[in-house]
């Protein structure tokens, strides 16, 4: 049973550490054949190069910040919204509901073009709010409109009459009653939402030119040489690696908040 | 949310609201301007950054837009005409289903057999899940681009498989091979969604049900047939309309590993319309492409969900 558990874990797993023995590798070797699974003479100076030759160490700020503001404020966004869609009637509340669910299925491909013309007609285009209004007030608050909906459907109605008659109003019944029982929640759509902005990849290609104002994921495809294009493989894996590891960090030590979030989308 | 008395005030809202201290309309109404504050802004963001953008889409696809020039002229449907009529588009689209058609039911029935596997109650399952999960976790970027490497002509793959004496192909680079790769590294790193959405529905399934299934003699393979199946039926809905949606919008790894490349053999939908605005600056063809991919999620997303009161359980 192991084994076959061990074997099946192997194409995901696998990749991951050739990525960070590929980046240990001198640009010789990494096309040795037989692959060479570790270096005799690992490179550790590979990782210090993304930060010597460019502007990793900034982009890597900028992704940090791009994601940090949005989760931040994706969670105020879905937090309000996600508790007047479970607790507060008035008229239109389904319709409203169901209209902004759609947005779920819209791949961003559809609506890339003309989004491009709105931020250009702000002035966002080549600066970091291009990509963090849209995503604070488009898609992906929607999903955490959805999830905190989800989670406050279950309050107990108990509690906010108790709220009421210690003389909460609306705002007060959101702020004192329901957030605080809510942290479980926020905080898988904290860890899904910066996530999912830390990975984004279309919408920095296309709204960002500057190289200082990349985030990592545009960064990681630009370690190739100037002439031919081909990429400077061992290096391009440092980086990667570098990129992927707050990620795997963050990962095993919330991966139960991680697994419920996937799977709270989809049950209920 | 089923609340009999707010259905009952809301059908009598439009009369006079007879007989009730109008101090809890009041409240009501107080309540419901509450509601909408609290909406506003995720709705005022949906109507600037998707529905805008969407009804933008559509307006784009009747006009010759080059974004390189500047100018537009509306064209009514002749974008709509060429693209129809033209070679690539159909090859694109054919390629597009082709992707679509191997994505989605691996993710099912791949994702289903993992969560299975994992679902056993022995030591250290919880490693295996998490392992299964790593590259849900890591970008797609970082994902295509270590496939890149080992996927190369002299890369690890190529050479592993020499080692056991088999010559491969040019995984990317071979039209023949470039489709089916860049399916392998779409299927790998989604199926751990599909894995744990599914784990999460058979944790659900009532042991009793199992145990009762045991004693009428039915073997594993029927009792997860029988038993299993029909209760996780919402479940694969879910990932069959999840897999849909990731898989028409792939984008980044065909960028990353193939450009649409040899010819146009991995050239999809999402691929094409990014190809067309950015590359080629044909901003009113690519948004005419763009309005043939958003109908294809919206009808086969509608699909499932229609389809859904004939073989999902318990649909309430």
């Amino acid at each position: 049973m192991y084994l076959l558990l061990a074997l099946v874990a192997v194409p995901f797993v696998f990749p991951v550490f050739w990525m960070f023995s590929t980046g240990l590798k001198t640009y010789g070797d990494v096309f040795e054949n037989p692959p060479v699974l570790w270096p005799e003479d690992p490179r550790w100076g590979n990782y210090l190069v993304p930060f010597i030759t460019g502007p990793f160490l900034q982009q890597f700020l900028n992704s940090i910040y791009i994601a940090s503001v949005t989760t931040i404020g994706v969670l105020a966004v879905a937090s309000l919204a996600g508790y007047a869609f479970a607790r507060i009637e008035f008229r239109g509340r389904s319709v409203l509901f169901v209209m902004l669910l759609s947005a779920l299925l819209i791949p961003p491909e559809v609506t890339i073009i003309p989004l491009f013309r709105i931020v250009s007609a702000f002035g966002w285009i080549d600066t970091h709010l291009a990509l963090i209004v849209p995503a604070i007030f488009g898609v992906p608050a929607v999903l955490g409109v959805f999830l905190m909906r989800q989670f406050f459907l279950a309050l107990p109605i108990e509690l906010e009459q108790a709220g009421r008659v210690d003389g909460l109003g609306r705002f007060g019944l959101f702020t004192r009653v329901a957030l605080p029982l809510a942290k479980a929640p926020l905080a898988a759509l904290a860890i899904l939402t910066f996530l999912n902005s830390w990975n984004d990849f279309l919408e920095p290609l296309v709204f960002l030119r500057t190289r200082e104002l990349w985030t990592v994921p545009i960064a990681l495809q630009s370690f190739t040489d100037p002439i031919t294009g081909i990429p400077i493989w061992n290096i391009q894996m440092a980086a990667t690696t570098l990129s992927v590891l707050p990620v795997l960090a963050v990962f095993f030590v919330a991966q139960r908040q991680f697994v419920q979030g996937i799977a709270g989308t989809g049950i209920k | 949310m089923p609340d009999p008395r707010s259905q009952l005030s809301g059908r009598r809202s439009t009369r006079p609201a007879a007989g009730r201290p109008p101090r809890r309309g009041h409240l009501r109404r107080v309540d419901a301007a509450y509601g909408y504050a609290f909406i506003a802004p995720a709705v005022l963001g949906f109507l600037v950054f998707v529905a805008l953008p969407i009804a933008g889409v559509f307006l784009f696809s009747f006009q010759d837009y080059n974004s390189l020039s500047g100018r537009s002229t509306y064209v009514g449907m002749e974008n709509y005409e060429r693209l129809l009529t033209s070679d690539v588009f159909g090859t694109v689209l054919r390629n597009t289903a082709v992707f679509s058609a191997f994505v989605i039911p691996a993710n099912l029935v791949i994702g289903l057999l993992m969560a299975v596997l994992v679902n056993q109650r022995i030591r250290a399952i919880s490693v295996f899940r998490t392992a299964y999960f790593v590259p849900v976790v890591i970008s797609l970027v970082a994902w295509s681009l270590v496939w890149d490497v080992m996927l190369q002509d002299s890369g690890g793959i190529n050479g592993w498989l020499a080692m056991i004496g088999i010559e491969g192909p040019n995984w990317l680079a071979d039209p023949d091979w470039a489709m089916t790769s860049i399916i392998f590294v779409q299927v790998l790193k989604g199926v751990g969604v599909s894995m744990v959405l599914f784990l999460a529905a058979l944790q659900e399934v009532p042991g009793e049900l199992l145990e009762a299934a045991r004693i009428d003699g039915a073997g594993p393979w029927q009792s997860f047939r029988s038993v299993v199946v029909p209760l996780i039926t919402p479940t694969i809905m879910m990932v069959a309309i999840l897999a849909t949606i990731n898989s028409l919008k792939a984008f980044a790894q065909v960028f990353l590993l193939t450009e649409g490349g040899p010819g146009l053999s991995t050239n999809i939908l999402g691929y094409f319309i990014y190809e067309q605005a950015f590359k080629a600056f044909q901003v009113g063809f690519a948004s005419t492409a763009a309005v043939f991919l958003f109908l294809i999620v919206l009808v086969l997303t509608l699909l499932q969900w229609w389809s859904r009161k004939r073989w999902v359980f318990n649909e309430s």
